[in-house]
């Protein structure tokens, strides 16, 4: 029986390591995870729908998942340009760019959230230009992009360049030496190997997305129905004392994005079953 | 005569792509950076500090500090008992596990915060019981370590799985063909092996758990000078048009994730060195 | 001490990795387990050091069976096919680590420690090598100090897991003589596993050919190679030709010629396939007096302590043959000439009794 569980191995440990990893993971992750459903079962279906279908709730979802999206999709682009430029070129302050690229991760979301909002007010730096084009940065639509975008830039940096960097030199000098100029290369032979790790990354960065809460909500304005997101929906329905309607929102955004996350793999392993590795 | 190869992009194409990636890391990294130390010292350096020395401000650090002396010690070790079941055996559900460990991921900060209030608030699961009791856990410091543990849980694992499965199993296997036992094998060879990887787990984690906000905001009930974490005080001092104050307490936040990088830059030069 | 395995099974999930196996080493012998990728070598190697389990049979060292003994109480010394150095200690570290782990009541001094260490160094010549770290080494230094470190446990059975399979060619001959000159000298039973037939002619007292899970046959470098009981072992140890041909009356009629075959005994004709070496042939300008094949120079590499020959009869078959320089001398043959081949002396033959 427990050999058709787990193969055979002299290393010591296996029940002790794997026990606790279970443990800890049950008490500190599953078990309080698991409250959402129960307290969501408190609930009849049809209050359930009344919640997740009301105009505010759909709203924050449209602006949740519509921004994130958005976000995404730059990121998929500037992302890929800078993890091509540190894997191929030489420039100078290249490390530092390099170790910078983490920077959204170690920085604090509540610090990154009022930096943003500061550079992107009518009268901040970046905001004066943007309000000269007719353009509403922070307390917008676009300002809550910009942090998202800001926040996912890592993911999908760091997924793209360890493939980039392990791909293989010789598959490019083979496309060169049978005819293919060098556009033809990067699109026919490169792209098609590094794009399940972009997709990966470019998931990975709307996962983020959809759930972030610090670095947007000083530049969104939180104006109901307009620049309000989902979580800071949860969060004001809480502060109303409204569990069962904070729950239902949560629930409604975990179920949402777990199909996405799972079309999204669906789609990569369709991407990356010919290529003889997952 | 240019030095095309088959392997780089002419010198115009490689010009401009590295001008777009420059101006998308000054827009998108470096001016955020600079507008939080230009903001905080936008009223001189004695507010500056004055807002640093502030009682709130030193609580808040102390709350910040005490959580995350909690934390990563216990994430360190689910970290290491994680690592060693995955990469050292072959068993069934492995990659549930995995999906498991890094579920708290794609989970919002909100929703971890939220899950919480549900177990341990008044109208929680267990809340009842807690009052009767007299146990608070909710909008103070127990709350804000669980969310905090929650939301950090895999930065130790992740980073130490895959150097763990790289490193294989043959020096464990050497140390026991030469007579160690297994708790020997595994203080004498397993961890000094992996030190680095314990070290970039714990940095990250570090960061991770000073800096999260979402999870602690829904938990901590914002009690000034007794509940406030580093990054809460700072959004209440925003919120409150003390700019240069948050500023402040927020440079320090962003020093922290600068050393984090610099910490985390040596570290991994290490390991890559340590899988030649 | 002779180790013995007993009928032996092991299954890696579909994969019958050993399939009822027995065979005895016996004390000071110098065995080598020979055999392709997959034929079950390290995994046998492996179970004997107690690092897998088996799935039945028995593994005995001595007469004890050691079945409840775990890696660390069966007293062997195991040297990894990566050497498995442990990288965060020093070349000395690495050594005295056996020593170090030991119950402080049988552990040796400090002193006794530090001084077998250096003896051990001394042994495979690498005493200034003592302070630096694994990375530091080359892949030959590496392998003689796992060696060292296997040994400072005093095993009572060495095992050598493709011992010089990561290594140049040049040092990989090097290090082969020198093992062959320490177990001369220590006579501890040691066991080896590699796919390289020349390693294991040169080296070993007697040599396992194994496929497939299975032992194909078990006898000295000249037995194996001059005697191969099957077609396996024939193809694994060296080059070699074959012939589809007849057999009759102490000939094999190839493509229509009839070829002497000495030594051969045939009671009644019937086709067969014969397996002839590259040095078996003899080649002439002009026709032997008995009957040879006619065939074309093709090719001719006179470069090295052999000339290789490639040639093509006139009925279409290949022949790959060797003959020494003095002989080479005397023929004087080039490309596209015309040459006769004879057959000194034959390998193998299979008979092959049901195909008409």
């Amino acid at each position: 029986m427990r050999e058709f569980f787990v193969k055979k191995s002299i290393l010591p440990g296996f029940s002790l390591s794997l026990g606790f990893t279970i443990f800890y993971l049950s008490l500190f992750v599953l078990i309080p995870l698991s409250m959402i459903f129960l307290k969501t079962s408190t609930l009849t279906f049809q209050q359930f729908i009344q919640v997740i279908t009301a105009e505010r709730t759909l709203a924050a979802y449209r602006l949740s998942f519509g921004t994130a999206f958005v976000s995404a999709g730059i990121n998929a682009v500037f992302g890929l340009i800078v993890a091509w430029v540190l894997v191929r070129y030489t420039f100078p302050g290249k490390r530092i760019v390099d170790a910078m690229v983490d920077f959204p991760l170690a920085l604090p979301t509540a610090v990154a959230g009022i930096a943003l909002t500061e550079l992107y007010v009518p009268t901040g730096w970046l905001g004066q230009y943007l309000q000269m084009a007719g353009i509403k940065g922070a307390f917008s639509p676009v300002g809550i992009t910009i942090a998202l975008t800001f926040i996912g830039l890592p993911f999908v940096v760091r997924t793209v360049q360890p493939v980039l960097e392990d791909l293989d030199p010789q598959i490019e000098e083979a496309a060169a030496s049978l005819g293919a100029n060098r556009w033809q290369t990067v699109t026919m032979v490169i792209l098609p190997v590094i794009f399940p790790a972009l997709l990966t990354g470019v998931t990975l960065a709307f996962a983020r997305a959809i759930g972030e809460y610090g670095s947007v909500i000083f530049i969104a304005g939180n104006m109901p129905m307009k620049t309000e997101i989902a979580p800071l929906l949860i969060m004001t329905k809480l502060e109303q004392y409204d569990y069962p309607g904070a729950t239902a929102i949560a629930v409604g955004m975990l179920l949402i994005s777990f199909v996405l996350l799972a079309a999204a793999n669906f789609f990569q392993w369709l991407t990356s079953k010919n290529l003889g590795k997952v | 005569m240019s030095q095309l190869n088959a392997r780089t992009e002419p010198r115009f194409v490689r010009y401009f792509l590295i001008t777009i990636a420059l101006a998308f890391f000054a827009l998108f990294l470096v001016l955020p950076l600079v507008c939080v130390f230009h903001n905080a010292l936008s009223k001189g350096w004695v507010v500056y500090f004055d807002a640093l020395k502030h009682p709130d401000a030193i609580a808040a650090m102390r709350m910040t500090l005490m959580t995350a002396l909690v934390v990563v010690p216990m994430n360190l070790v689910f970290g290491v008992a994680a690592a060693w079941a995955i990469s050292k055996f072959d068993f069934r559900g492995k990659g549930l596990l995995l999906s498991l460990i890094d579920l708290p991921l794609s989970v919002s900060p909100v929703i971890a915060g939220l899950i919480f209030i549900l177990l341990f608030g008044a109208q929680g699961f267990l809340g009842p019981w807690l009052i009767a009791h007299n146990i608070r856990i909710v909008f103070a410091w127990p709350a804000i370590v669980l969310a905090t543990l929650f939301v950090t849980v895999p930065m130790v694992a992740r980073e130490l799985i895959p150097i763990m499965k790289s490193q294989g199993t043959e020096e464990e296997e050497a140390a026991l063909t030469l007579g160690a036992s297994a708790w020997k094998t595994f203080w004498l060879v397993s961890v000094p092996n992996l030190r680095w990887g314990i070290l970039y787990g714990v940095i990250l984690c570090n960061a991770r758990a000073m800096g999260e906000f979402g999870a602690v905001s829904v938990v901590s009930g914002h009690i000034r000078g007794l509940t406030n974490t580093m990054p809460l005080h700072v959004e209440i001092l925003y919120n409150e048009y003390q700019s240069a104050a948050a500023f402040a307490v927020a440079s320090l936040l962003a020093m922290l994730a600068i050393v984090t990088l610099i910490a985390k830059s040596i570290v991994e030069a290490h390991i890559r060195q340590g899988q030649k | 001490m002779s180790i013995e395995v007993k009928n032996i099974y092991k299954k890696f999930g579909n994969f019958q990795a050993l399939e009822n196996l027995s065979l005895k080493v016996e004390t000071g012998e110098l065995l080598a387990l020979l055999g392709p990728s997959g034929s079950g070598k390290t995994t046998l190697l492996r179970l004997v050091a107690g690092l897998d389990f088996l799935d039945q049979g028995q593994v005995l060292f001595g007469d004890k069976d050691a079945q409840d003994k775990k890696a660390s109480e069966r007293g062997v010394g195991f040297v990894f096919q990566h050497y498995a150095l442990f990288r965060h200690m020093t070349v000395f570290d690495n050594i005295a680590f056996g020593m170090n782990v030991q119950p402080r009541k049988v552990r040796p001094s400090r002193h006794e420690i530090h001084s077998k260490v250096m003896e051990l160094l001394k042994l495979v010549q690498l005493e200034w090598l003592a302070d630096r770290y694994p990375w530091q080494l080359s892949g030959g230094q590496r392998q003689r100090i796992a060696l060292a470190r296997a040994l400072a446990v005093r095993p009572r059975v060495l095992l050598l897991d493709e011992p010089f399979g990561s290594l140049d060619a040049q040092v990989r001959k090097e290090l082969r003589m020198w093992l062959r000159r320490f177990h001369d000298e220590s006579h501890i039973t040691t066991l080896f596993v590699t796919h390289d037939q020349e390693e294991a002619l040169e080296v070993a007292d007697r040599i396992v050919v194994m496929n497939q899970g299975r032992i194909e046959q078990v006898g000295t470098p000249e037995d194996v190679y001059h005697s191969p009981v099957n077609a396996f072992v024939l193809n694994f140890l060296g080059n070699v030709n074959f012939f589809h041909c007849r057999l009759e009356e102490g000939k094999a009629i190839i493509g229509g010629t009839a070829l002497d075959v000495p030594g051969l005994d045939v009671d009644k004709p019937h086709p067969a396939k014969l397996y002839v070496r590259p040095n078996q042939f003899k080649i002439t300008r002009y026709a032997p007096k008995g009957s040879a094949l006619k065939a074309l120079v093709e090719y001719v590499n006179p470069a090295g302590t052999i000339v290789k020959i490639n040639m093509k009869t006139e009925t279409g078959e290949r022949i790959y043959a060797e003959i020494s320089q003095d002989e080479y001398k005397n023929l004087k043959i080039v490309k596209l000439e015309q040459v006769y081949v004879s057959l000194k002396d034959v390998t193998y033959s299979e008979h092959l009794h049901n195909i008409p």
